[in-house]
C-alpha cells in the first residue's frame, strides 16, 4: 500500500477501532483520536519531505474498481494538492485537540465522525478519479452535517439541512456534468473512463465546455463559497462546534477552490478564458461585500464567517488571473485562510466554552483577565488582515500582484478588501478585548490552559513560518503552478 | 562591519523577542536592561557601520547586503536585502540613537506600570525600532512596504497600550485603518512599480527610471506619495495623529514625533530619482507640506492640551519636510527630519516629565509655574522651543532655513511665504505652551482642602485629583533630556548655510543626491535668515506680550473673534466630519447589505426555493398512495404517452 493509501486509511481504521472502545472511557477515545490525528499527519510530512517539486503527478496508486464504466482507484498528489492534505492532517490535531473539554455528550460518535470526514477529505484532495473524487466529495458532507446537527448549537437542524441542501444541489449537477463528459471522451476516443490523467489527454469538445465548466464550477462556487451563494455558510459556522468550524472553515471550503483548480481549469481551459470574468466579477464582489458584511456583524464567528467570503473572494480572483503570482499566491492563500480563520474559530470557540456566549456586545475588556488570549488572538488577528511577516501578506501580495498584470483594476477593487479586513477585525478586537471590563461575568473569565497554548502556539508557528520563509510551501507548487498554466495557454 | 548590517534590526527584534516569552518571570530591571541594551548595541553597531561606510571612497558607499530570496514566483523575487548608504546610515543613527535615548527615560516614566504592562511595553517598544529598521534598510519596495506596515503595528500597540481607555483603544484602531487608507495607494503603486520595470529593487528601478513614459512615474509617485500622506499624518488623512496622544508620553515622543511619523519623508527621499522626474508629483507633494504645515500650526494656536499642541506641532513641521522634498530640496528635507528629531522628541519627553511631576494633568489650564519646581524639564524644554522656533543657531534654525531658502530659491515664493507666516506661527504657539506651563501663576495647588476657586473647584470633580505635588523627574528621565537638549542645540551645526561657513551635510548625501545649489547671491541669503529669523522673533515676543505681560488680550481675542477660535478650538470640525461622513455612512451601508440584501434577498431566495420545492412535493406526495390502482392507471397513461411518442415520431 502506497503513502497516499495509508493517508486515507488510517483514519478509517482509526474509526473502526474506536467502535470497539467503550463509550464510558472517554479519556482513551479523545487520546486515541488524537493519536490517529497525530499519526496521519506523520505520514503525511513525510509525505511531504519525500515529495519532488516536479509537475507530475507522485505516489501514485491505480487499481481497477469497477472496470465494465473505466472506474479505478485513482490516487496521486502533485504541487497542487500536497499543501492541502498538510493542512488536513494538521488541523485535524487541531480539531481534535480543540474539542478536548468543549465536547462531553456522545464523545465516541463525535470522534468516528471526525476521523472519517479526515479520511473523506484526503480523498477528495488526492482523487485522480472523477468518480472517486464524486464519491469522496459526497461523503465529506455526511460526518459533517452531523457534526452541525448532533453538536452544534440551537438552530443546529436548520444549518445542517441548509448545509446539505445547497451543496447537494451543487454537487448533484456535478455528477450530471461528470457523466457527459466521460461519455464525450467515449465518442472520440472510444475507451470509457474516469481518469483525470486520460480525459486530460483529449480535448473536450468547444461546443461543450461552457455548460460542463458552469455546472462543476456552481458546484464548487457554493462550496467556497462565492457571492452569492454564501448564505449557507454563516448558519453553518455559528451552529457548528468549534472543532467543526475549523474544519469547514480550514478544509472543506478549500474543497471548492481546489476543484476549480484541478478540474475545472485544466479540463476547460477555453471555456475558463471565457467565464473568468465573471468569475473574477463575483470573487470582487465576495471580496469587498463580505468585509463589509462582516463588519456589522454582532456574532464573532458570524463575522468569521463573513471574513472567509472575503478571503476566499482573494483565493478566487488569485487563481482566475491566470499567471504564476495569482496562482500560486491562491494556493498559498489556501493554506493560509486554513491557518487563520481556523485559528479564529478556534479562538472563539474558547472565549464561547467559558462564556457561553458569543455575542460581541456581552464582551469588553477581556484583554486585562486573559493576556495571554489576548496575545494570541491579536497576532491571528493580524494574520487574517494581511501584516507582513505573517502568512496572510505573502499570499495576499502575490494574488494582487497576479490579479494587477491581469488587469489594473481587478488589483484596485481587491485592494479595498486589505483596508477593510482591518476596519472589521479591529473593530470586533476593540469591543471584544479592549475597553472597561464591565461585565460582572466576564470579570472571572480564566486565562488559557496549557493545552489551548499548546494548540496556538502550533498554529502560530506556520503563520509565521508561512511570513518569514514561505518558499518552503511556494516551491514544492511551482513546477505544477506552471505546468497548469501551460495547459490554460 | 558591512557584512553585519543585519545585526542592526536583529538585536532590537531579539529584544522583543525575548521580553515577549520570558517578561513575566524576569525582574523588571532586567527587562529594561535586555530592551534598552538591544537599542543600545543595535546603535552602536550603526555607528560603526556609518564610520565603515565614511571610510570608502565617497562615491561607492552604497552596499547592498542580501541575506536570502523572500518571495520567488516566477520573474517576481524578492530579496531581504539591506542597503547602507548616507541617506540610510543618517536615518539608522537617528532611529537607534532617539530611540535609545527614549528607550532609557521610558524606565523612568514607566515605572508606575504594573509588573505586566512594563514588560509589554518594552517589548512594543523594540518591535518598533526593529520596524523602523527594516523599512529603513530594506533594498527593495516590499521591504520597505514590511517595515512600513509593521510600524503600522507598533503604532496601533503603543498608542492602546492603556487599552482598557477607550479613548486609547479607539485612537489605536483609528491610526492603524487611517494609516491603512494611505497604505492602499502605497501597495497599488508598488505593483504598478513592479509591472512597469519588472522588479521592485531599488538600484534597478532608480537606474532605468529615465526610460519610463513620464505619465506612468506621475501616477507611481502620486501613489506612493498617497501612502507618505497617511503615514506621515499630512492633508487629507493626518487626523490620527493627534489621538496617538492617548498613547503613553515616550511613544509620542518616539514613535510620532521623532522616526515612524518620518518615514513618508524618508520614502519620497529614497524615491528622489523617481520623484525628479515628475514635476507634477514633486509640486503635489511641496503644495501638501506647505498647506499641512499652515494648517495645522493654526490649530495648535488655541489648544489647551499641551500634547495637543505638540500633536499638531508635529504635522506642521512634517509639512515642513515634505515641502522640501517636494521642491528637491532632499538633503535639506531629512536634515530637518534629524533636528526635528531631537527637538520634538525632547518636547515630548519634557511634557511627559511634567505629567509625571502633575499626577498625569496636561491641560495647560491647569499647569502653570512650573519653572521652579522642575528646573531640569524646564531648561530642557526652553531649549527644544527655542530650537523648532527657529532662534538663530538652534538646530531647527538652519534646517526650517534651508528649507525656506531653497524655496525662494527655486522659486516658490508662495510656498516660501507660507512657511514664512508657518514659522511665526509655530515661534508662537510652542512659547505660548512654554510660558502656559511653566511660567505664569500656577493653576494647581498642594492644599489638599481648598480649591483656588469656584471654577477650580468644578474642574476638580472632574479631574478627581487637584491637589499636586509637583516634583523634578528622577535622573534617569533628565538625562536623556540633557542629551537630546545638547543636540538640539548643536544639531543644526552640521547643516549651516554655505554664507556661514561649511556644510557637512551637503557633500555628505552626494552618492545618493546631488548636492542642491542654491544659487543665491550672499546678500538674498542674508536676507532670507533674517526674515526667518525675524518671524520667529516676533512669534515668541508676541507669545510673551500674550501670556506673560497682557494676559487679558488673548481672552479678549477669543471673545471678539470667537466665530474663528471656535473653528480652531473644534480644529476645524473634520474630525465630526469625517465620522459623519465614513463611519455613520459607512454603518449604514453595511447594515442595508446585511439585513436587506443577504438576509432577505438571497437567503429569502434560496427559501423560497426550497418553500416551493415543498409545496411541488406535497402535490406530487398525492399520487403516492399506496393504492395498486392508482400505480396502474398511471402505468397505463405512461405507455400510452411512450408509445404514442415512438408512433407520431
Amino acid at each position: 500500500m502506497g503513502f497516499l493509501s495509508v493517508l486515507i486509511v488510517l483514519p478509517l481504521v482509526g474509526a473502526l477501532i474506536l467502535l470497539f472502545i467503550p463509550r464510558q472511557s472517554e479519556r482513551a477515545i479523545r487520546y486515541f483520536a488524537l493519536f490517529v490525528a497525530f499519526a496521519t499527519f506523520a505520514v503525511s510530512a513525510m509525505l511531504f519531505a519525500s515529495f519532488r517539486a516536479a509537475p507530475e503527478m507522485q505516489f501514485v496508486e491505480r487499481v481497477a474498481w469497477i472496470p465494465q464504466f473505466g472506474i479505478s482507484y485513482y490516487v496521486g498528489v502533485d504541487g497542487l494538492s500536497i499543501l492541502l492534505v498538510m493542512l488536513t492532517t494538521f488541523l485535524m490535531i487541531i480539531a481534535i485537540g480543540g474539542s478536548w473539554v468543549g465536547i462531553t455528550e456522545r464523545v465516541k460518535e463525535y470522534h468516528i465522525f471526525f476521523l472519517l470526514l479526515e479520511a473523506a477529505m484526503l480523498g477528495v484532495f488526492v482523487s485522480l478519479d472523477l468518480f472517486l473524487f464524486y464519491v469522496f466529495w459526497e461523503f465529506t458532507l455526511i460526518p459533517m452535517a452531523f457534526l452541525i446537527g448532533i453538536w452544534g448549537h440551537t438552530r443546529r437542524v436548520y444549518a445542517a439541512i441548509k448545509f446539505i441542501l445547497f451543496t447537494m444541489f451543487g454537487s448533484t449537477l456535478m455528477l450530471v456534468a461528470i457523466l457527459v463528459l466521460v461519455f464525450a471522451n467515449r465518442d472520440v476516443t472510444g475507451a470509457l473512463t474516469f481518469a483525470l490523467p486520460e480525459l486530460l489527454e483529449t480535448p473536450v469538445p468547444l461546443g461543450l465546455q461552457p455548460i460542463l465548466f458552469g455546472a462543476f464550477a456552481l458546484a464548487f462556487a457554493i462550496k467556497v463559497p462565492m457571492f452569492p451563494f454564501h448564505t449557507w455558510l454563516p448558519d453553518a459556522h455559528v451552529e457548528a462546534p468549534t472543532a467543526g468550524s475549523v474544519i469547514l472553515a480550514g478544509v472543506l471550503l478549500k474543497m471548492g477552490t481546489y476543484g476549480f483548480v484541478r478540474f475545472n481549469l485544466p479540463l476547460f481551459p477555453e471555456a475558463s478564458q471565457q467565464f473568468a470574468p465573471l468569475i473574477i466579477a463575483l470573487a470582487l464582489i465576495g471580496i469587498i461585500y463580505g468585509a463589509i458584511v462582516s463588519a456589522v456583524q454582532r456574532d464573532i464567528k458570524s463575522l468569521v464567517a463573513f471574513s472567509s467570503v472575503s478571503h476566499l473572494g482573494f483565493v478566487m480572483l488569485g487563481l482566475f488571473a491566470f499567471n504564476a503570482q495569482g496562482m500560486s499566491g491562491g494556493i498559498l492563500q489556501m493554506i493560509n485562510h486554513g491557518l487563520s480563520t481556523g485559528a479564529l474559530f478556534l479562538l472563539v470557540g474558547m472565549l464561547y466554552e467559558r462564556r457561553h456566549t458569543r455575542l460581541i456586545a456581552d464582551f469588553g475588556g477581556v484583554a486585562k483577565v486573559m493576556p495571554i488570549y489576548a496575545a494570541f488572538l491579536l497576532i491571528v488577528m493580524f494574520s487574517s488582515v494581511g501584516l507582513p511577516g505573517l502568512n496572510g501578506f505573502v499570499g495576499e501580495f502575490l494574488i494582487l500582484v497576479g490579479a494587477f498584470r491581469a488587469n489594473v483594476w481587478y488589483a484596485v477593487f481587491a485592494a479595498t478588501g486589505v483596508v477593510l479586513s482591518a476596519i472589521y477585525l479591529l473593530w470586533m478586537y476593540q469591543r471584544v478585548m479592549n475597553g472597561p471590563l464591565t461585565r460582572d461575568e466576564n470579570k472571572s473569565l480564566k486565562d488559557l490552559s496549557p493545552r489551548e497554548i499548546a494548540l496556538l502556539v502550533a498554529l502560530v508557528v506556520f503563520i509565521v513560518w508561512i511570513g518569514v520563509y514561505p518558499r518552503t510551501f511556494l516551491d514544492p507548487m511551482m513546477p505544477s503552478v506552471t505546468s497548469l498554466l501551460t495547459m490554460l495557454k | 562591519m558591512i557584512n553585519s548590517l543585519w545585526l542592526i534590526p536583529a538585536l532590537p527584534l531579539a529584544g522583543a523577542t525575548i521580553n515577549a516569552i520570558f517578561s513575566r518571570k524576569l525582574p523588571r530591571w532586567l527587562v529594561s536592561v535586555i530592551a534598552c541594551g538591544a537599542v543600545g548595541a543595535s546603535f552602536v553597531v550603526s555607528l560603526l557601520a556609518f564610520f565603515a561606510m565614511q571610510s570608502t571612497d565617497e562615491h561607492h558607499r552604497v552596499f547592498n547586503v542580501s541575506l536570502f530570496t523572500w518571495i520567488p514566483v516566477a520573474d517576481f523575487k524578492v530579496d531581504v536585502a539591506f542597503l547602507l548608504d548616507p541617506l540610510s546610515a543618517l536615518m539608522l543613527l537617528v532611529v537607534t540613537g532617539v530611540g535609545f535615548l527614549i528607550h532609557v527615560y521610558s524606565i523612568g516614566y514607566m515605572d508606575a506600570e504594573r509588573d505586566d504592562g512594563y514588560g509589554h511595553f518594552f517589548t512594543y517598544l523594540n518591535l518598533f525600532i526593529f520596524s523602523m529598521l527594516m523599512l529603513v534598510l530594506g533594498s527593495n519596495y516590499l521591504l520597505m512596504y514590511v517595515g512600513w506596515e509593521l510600524v503600522g503595528l507598533c503604532s496601533y500597540l503603543l498608542i492602546s497600550f492603556w487599552f482598557h481607555k477607550p479613548e486609547a483603544a479607539s485612537a489605536g484602531k483609528k491610526a492603524f485603518i487611517t494609516t491603512r487608507v494611505g497604505d492602499f495607494g502605497f501597495g497599488l503603486g508598488v505593483l504598478l512599480i513592479f509591472t512597469t520595470f519588472g522588479t521592485l529593487d531599488f538600484a534597478d528601478i532608480f537606474a532605468h527610471a529615465k526610460l519610463i513614459d513620464q505619465s506612468l512615474i506621475t501616477i507611481i509617485t502620486l501613489l506612493l506619495f498617497a501612502g507618505a500622506v497617511g503615514k506621515s499624518a499630512q492633508i487629507p488623512l493626518y487626523v490620527w495623529l493627534p489621538d496617538a496622544m492617548e498613547g503613553p508620553t515616550p511613544v509620542s515622543a518616539l514613535i510620532h514625533a521623532a522616526t515612524m511619523v518620518t518615514a513618508g519623508v524618508y520614502m519620497v527621499a529614497r524615491s528622489h530619482a523617481l520623484f525628479e522626474l515628475s514635476p507634477f508629483s514633486s509640486e503635489v507633494v511641496a503644495w501638501t507640506g506647505a498647506l499641512t504645515a499652515i494648517y495645522t500650526a493654526t490649530i495648535a494656536l488655541v489648544q489647551m492640551d499641551l500634547k495637543r499642541v505638540l500633536a499638531y506641532s508635529t504635522i506642521s513641521q512634517l509639512g515642513y519636510m515634505f515641502v522640501a522634498v517636494g521642491i528637491g530640496a532632499y538633503g535639506a528635507g531629512i536634515f530637518h527630519l534629524m533636528t526635528h528629531a531631537f527637538f520634538k522628541a525632547l518636547l515630548f519627553l519634557g511634557a511627559g516629565s511634567v505629567m509625571h511631576a502633575m499626577n498625569g494633568i496636561i491641560d495647560m489650564r491647569q499647569l502653570g509655574g512650573l519653572r521652579a519646581k522642575m528646573p531640569r524639564t524646564y531648561i530642557t524644554f526652553l531649549a527644544a522651543a527655542l530650537a523648532i522656533a527657529g532662534f538663530p543657531f538652534f538646530a531647527g534654525f538652519f534646517s526650517k532655513d534651508e528649507i525656506l531658502a531653497s524655496a525662494f530659491a527655486t522659486g516658490h515664493t508662495a510656498i516660501w511665504v507660507i512657511g514664512l507666516i508657518t514659522a511665526g506661527l509655530t515661534a508662537f504657539y510652542i512659547f505660548r505652551a512654554f510660558f502656559l506651563t511653566f511660567h505664569t501663576e500656577p493653576r494647581w495647588t498642594t492644599d489638599d482642602r481648598r480649591p483656588l476657586t469656584e471654577d477650580d473647584s468644578h474642574r476638580s470633580s472632574v479631574n478627581g485629583h487637584r491637589s499636586v505635588h509637583p516634583h523634578e523627574s528622577p535622573a534617569v528621565m533628565t538625562i536623556p533630556l540633557a542629551i537630546l537638549a545638547v543636540l538640539s542645540v548643536i544639531g543644526g551645526f552640521a547643516g549651516m548655510p554655505k554664507v556661514m561657513g561649511a556644510n557637512f551635510l551637503e557633500h555628505y548625501f552626494e552618492p545618493v543626491f546631488k548636492p542642491h545649489d542654491l544659487h543665491l547671491a550672499a546678500s538674498t541669503e542674508w536676507m532670507l535668515i533674517g526674515a526667518s529669523v525675524a518671524a520667529g522673533l516676533l512669534g515668541i515676543a508676541l507669545a510673551y506680550w500674550f501670556y506673560i505681560a497682557r494676559p487679558t488680550i488673548p481672552v479678549t481675542l477669543a471673545r471678539r473673534f470667537s466665530g474663528i477660535y471656535n473653528l480652531l478650538w473644534h480644529k476645524y470640525w473634520i474630525d465630526e466630519i469625517y465620522s459623519w461622513l465614513f463611519v455613520d455612512k459607512g454603518y449604514r451601508l453595511a447594515m442595508f447589505l446585511w439585513q436587506v440584501l443577504d438576509v432577505k434577498i438571497i437567503d429569502g431566495a434560496a427559501n423560497g426555493l426550497g418553500r416551493a420545492t415543498a409545496a411541488l412535493s406535497r402535490v406530487t406526495r398525492s399520487w403516492q398512495s399506496g393504492y395498486a390502482r392508482a400505480y396502474a392507471l398511471m402505468m397505463l397513461i405512461a405507455t400510452v404517452i411512450v408509445l404514442g411518442w415512438l408512433i407520431l415520431r
